[in-house]
């Protein structure tokens, strides 16, 4: 049966597109593709009934942001899911530092859904949505 | 013209491999060598139009184009004027630059910090608490028979970390495991092969079946071979999970279970549980086993261990780990260190000081208190008045509730390219790419210091980091003075 919502943990970190990405320039392609985007597990996807590259919106308590499903090409990892790190992932990352001065980034909790007719908003929409600059 | 420049230090990540070869043409680099695709990509986008070309300074809600004196004017204004300003970034620029940096901060009584806050800071405070038994990429290439890699994936963020320094590298006394590594990619290619031609004879393909349980398999009899052998403990199977001897897949917030069973298993202790963390505990054993009976063992970890749930109480267990294992054999630990000079910048502002991160010189003496002093919590809790970044992308890399009140005050920017921060910053200036256009020293992740090269010239009139921050510097000691005099 195809679910409305997943309950779902968060991931950040690296991947090589972002790092290539993020050395060619922060408003390069590159970096928005790989960066806007989510590894879901293969799994999961299919409990939503979404197929790869669908935009999805992912939730947490600290605001909502969509984002582009990719199916995570290396066996499996239920009930997670992985944003590169960037500031679409960081526009719902926990920021509790634990009282250690670092945030959260990994261990979110999150909820995922299928938007396929929302877009994906570009760094100046996201920034401008996000601080009014 | 064509010229070659050999022994090239890459300023990317922590690796900071220093063999790379650049191949110049009319003043431009043209070609590169040796580097892995994040090299390659800083060194010939270098020059690309997300290039920031002249200083920046917001007008009426708008970035124009202004001189580096009126821009270096205006921010040591906001610098002077401010309470209680932020100075962060630093970790992907030289040392020198990170000393202006620290004078800076004490000068104008701010709070100094870098990038390890967001990164390895858990891991400073775990070796301030338990000590670190580490060593140098250098011995590990020559001696490490068994390397792990816990809570990091050097294939996508460390590209070269394995070939030059670890599994795949050709040591004095340890052979490289590339071949035996390649023979297992052949295999495994010929099998797909003969799949795919199974698959064609029957005409109707059956789609591919979704693994839907994560399953930890058995160790394979290989890990207790002579040679190096490699095995990688993650939430999720990484790229340098597939190239391993040995995977363990951890349930995700339970690493420092995991890491307390293998412990109680190398103090010869009996488990009363079938697993942990989702790893059964006779696997567990056999991994220990590999553990103990290794000549020389080291594990590299990452933000795995020191983003998720423990945090420094992860790195605390790890490095306890190690003392351990040292009772019954030789290992070390070494952290991954994300930019290329972040330990230099931890080291710069020790030896400088005192600490290595979240330096608080508000009150005149540097003080330090990482959850306090460290920069996220200065902006949730709403303290800061201004804000210097120096290399660095907080607006693409906090969380987004510490951004609004970094964006909320006058913030100045120096960065080589255009990126988030400069986006919403109110002072922005061009700088020389370190490593590529200004030559300095970093720091490599197991300590050691290295000479950056400057291998072109920068775009013409523009300035390296450590001058404009020299010349901010200046300029606020002459603002404060006139201060001073109008006072008296």
């Amino acid at each position: 049966m195809v679910q409305q919502k997943l309950r779902v943990t968060l991931l950040t970190g690296r991947t090589i597109e972002q790092g290539v990405g993020k050395e060619a320039g922060k408003g390069t392609k590159e970096y928005f593709e790989s960066t806007s985007m989510c590894y879901m597990d293969a799994g999961d996807m299919k409990k939503l009934g979404i197929k790869n590259n669908t935009n999805i919106l992912v939730t947490t308590s600290n605001g909502s942001v969509v984002l582009r499903a990719v199916k995570y090409p290396r066996g499996a990892m239920p009930g997670l899911i992985y944003i590169p790190y960037g500031p679409w992932a960081n526009a719902i990352c926990s920021s509790n530092t634990t009282g250690i001065g670092t945030p959260s980034f990994k261990g979110t909790p999150a909820e995922v859904e299928p938007a396929p007719d929302k877009p994906i908003l570009t760094l100046e929409e996201l920034l401008r949505s996000e601080f009014g600059r | 013209m064509s010229t070659t420049v050999n022994a090239v230090t890459c300023p990317v990540c922590g690796c900071l491999c220093d063999d790379i070869e650049l191949t110049i043409e009319n003043g431009v680099i043209a070609k590169v060598k040796n580097g892995c695709a994040m090299c390659e990509s800083k060194f010939l986008s270098y020059k690309n139009e997300h290039r920031n070309k002249t200083p920046l300074v917001r007008k009426e809600g708008k970035l124009v184009p202004v001189s580096y004196d009126e821009a270096i004017h205006k921010a040591a204004e906001i610098l002077a004027n401010a309470n209680y300003p932020i100075l962060y970034g630093w970790s992907s620029t030289d040392c020198e630059a990170q000393r202006v940096g620290v004078e800076l901060a004490e000068e104008v009584g701010g709070v100094l910090d870098n990038t390890a806050v967001v990164c390895h800071g858990p891991s400073i405070l775990s070796v301030q608490e338990v000590g670190i038994p580490t060593c140098t990429l250098g011995q590990i290439r020559h001696r490490a028979d068994l390397v792990i890699y816990w809570g990091c994936d050097p294939w996508s963020a460390h590209p070269r970390h394995l070939e030059r320094y670890t599994t795949f590298t050709e040591g004095r006394f340890e052979g490289s495991e590339w071949k035996e590594y390649m023979n297992k990619v052949k295999a495994s290619a010929g099998k797909k092969k003969l799949l795919s031609l199974e698959r064609r004879e029957i005409v109707k393909r059956k789609p591919e079946p979704i693994i839907e349980k994560v399953t930890v398999n058995k160790p394979p009899e290989t890990l207790s071979k002579a040679g190096r052998k490699l095995i990688v403990i993650d939430v999720r199977k990484t790229m340098t999970a597939e190239v391993a001897d040995y995977f363990i897949q951890v349930q995700p917030g339970k690493d420092y279970e995991l890491m307390l069973a293998i412990r109680a298993l190398v103090k010869d202790h009996e488990l009363d549980v079938d697993q942990v963390a989702g790893v059964p505990v006779e696997y567990l054993e056999e991994l220990v086993d590999a553990m103990v009976n290794c000549e020389f063992g080291v594990i590299f970890f990452g933000m795995g261990l020191t983003q998720s749930a423990g945090k420094f109480r992860n790195v605390d267990v790890a490095i306890s780990l190690i003392r351990d294992l040292n009772r019954r054999t030789k290992f070390a630990i070494l952290p991954m260190r994300g930019h290329f000079n972040v330990t230099g910048a931890n080291t710069v502002s020790t030896w400088q000081s005192g600490y290595p991160y979240s330096v608080d010189f508000s009150l005149g003496y540097p003080r330090y208190n990482p959850g306090e002093t460290s920069v996220v919590d200065v902006l949730l809790r709403k303290e800061s008045d201004a804000a210097l970044i120096v290399a660095s992308d907080p607006a693409s890399n906090f969380p987004r509730k510490a951004v609004e009140h970094l964006v909320a005050n006058p913030l100045i920017v120096i960065d080589p390219h255009m990126n988030a921060t400069a986006l919403l910053g109110d002072v922005v200036f061009p700088a020389a790419i370190v490593g590529i256009e200004k030559a300095g020293t970093a720091y490599r992740m197991d300590h050691v210091p290295l000479p950056l090269k400057k291998v072109v010239e920068p775009p013409e009139g523009i300035l390296s980091d450590e001058e404009i921050l020299s010349r901010i510097l200046e300029e606020v000691r002459v603002i404060k003075s006139q201060k001073m005099q109008e006072a008296a």
